[in-house]
């Protein structure tokens, strides 16, 4: 029907537009909802948060993916860079603003993604947060948040993890 | 301090290129740091000048910015190649993502084992004869404009004749069925800013060879 602009999902109605492309969407959603920071100069510190928080939640959504004979490997990896590369970077903007939110003093597109992305972890390893206390912190806050709150509840249009016996179904669609 | 942003990254495209091309068509003229071993990679982590430990970084503004996306959609922002509102910069995101689709498989092609390459060549020039260069052709036959959104250049057309350049690189009749794509090639081409960029001596890079790619893997310890 000529509804996916390069023949893929997600696809977004909105405003009279067929949006594809997941960051196209999410940047026009951010700035329509005041998500997106003051100026020129918050939206960059917030990009280049959101960047490093979608690299880490790609490794995430593929460990439903790995073969068996890979996953510990993967899980391992996880660790690794949840714990040496994004986590840290988060854990001292926190604790060098002392603020609740990472940019600007306001909820932004990435506190939204962020915390998305920490429970997406705690899925994979419950105790992935040990060491860092501020994002627990955050953590908490952020899912007190009234609108956040709502959609952590059960009913919620929020999604369930992928689960392994779904898999063959998923990738027969695109294939 | 000359105020000129600069650039930290290998000496060859990768991933900063698209910056190169953004920075260049707005006339912007920048530093290059060149990364050609592992210490100044090590060091560069050790100072904390990497957020996440990584290439490219480009310096400008008084930030460290990181995230080719980060840095490319502040460049636009900045030098106005982000369109006049909301909405057009809706389409410039989303014809700037299919891009980086196409583009990026060309990206990670001199790294896929020989065995892979020729199935690889072949993907590269199904998607971009099937599914982005057609997209394009039928924006620009439908308006009839000289550039992609709202009849003014902005950072989608950079992306895309970077892309154009870079798939005839590797399958040079492949703009063959696609006429309004040859035109825009042509204009683009043609655009002060981007004719400069295109002569010998420029800040553009030449397509990655082997010792690129071993340099490469060699520093990030592939």
């Amino acid at each position: 029907d000529g509804s996916l602009l390069f023949q893929q999902v997600p696809m977004v109605e909105i405003d009279g537009m067929k949006m594809v492309q997941t960051r196209a969407i999410l940047n026009y959603i951010a700035s329509k909802y005041n998500l997106y920071g003051k100026d020129l100069k918050e939206r960059a510190l917030i990009d280049m948060y959101v960047e490093g928080i979608v690299d880490l939640n790609e490794l995430l959504m593929h460990h439903t993916f790995q073969p068996a004979d890979k996953k510990e490997q993967h899980l391992a990896t996880i660790v690794d860079k949840s714990t040496n590369r994004y986590f840290p970077v988060f854990e001292k903007v926190l604790k060098d603003q002392g603020q609740d939110f990472l940019v600007g003093n306001r909820l932004s597109r990435a506190d939204v993604q962020l915390l998305e992305t920490l429970l997406m972890a705690e899925e994979c390893k419950p105790d992935i947060l040990a060491k860092f206390p501020l994002l627990q912190s955050f953590k908490a806050r952020t899912s007190n948040i009234p609108t956040i709150k709502k959609f952590l509840q059960p009913g919620s249009q929020r999604k369930p993890p992928l689960q392994e016996k779904d898999v063959p179904r998923v990738m027969k669609i695109f294939h | 301090m000359s105020g000129k942003p600069r650039l930290t990254y290998f000496n060859g495209r990768g991933r900063m290129e698209p910056v190169r091309w953004l920075l260049a068509a707005a006339g912007v003229e920048f530093e290059e740091k060149f990364l050609e071993t592992r210490e100044q990679y090590e060091k560069l982590i050790k100072d904390g000048e990497l957020m996440f430990q990584q290439v490219p970084l480009v310096e400008i503004d008084g930030m460290k910015l990181v995230q080719t996306r980060a840095i490319l959609s502040y460049l636009a922002g900045k030098y106005n190649l982000y369109g006049k509102d909301l909405k057009e910069r809706a389409m410039i995101d989303m014809y700037v993502e299919g891009i980086t689709d196409l583009t990026q498989m060309i990206l990670m092609f001199p790294f896929s084992p020989p065995d892979a390459k020729e199935k690889n060549l072949e993907s590269i020039k199904e998607r971009a004869t099937s599914r982005y260069f057609p997209v394009f052709e039928k924006v620009l036959k439908q308006h009839g404009q000289d550039f992609l959104v709202g009849n003014k250049l902005s950072w989608a057309d950079v992306e895309l004749i970077e892309a154009i350049l870079a798939v005839e690189e590797k399958i040079p009749a492949v703009l063959s069925a696609f006429p309004q794509l040859q035109a825009f090639k042509r204009r683009m081409s043609n655009m002060p800013t981007i004719k400069k960029f295109l002569q010998p001596g420029s800040p553009r890079k030449p397509p990655p060879d082997e010792h690129y790619i071993e340099n490469v893997m060699k520093i990030l310890k592939m």
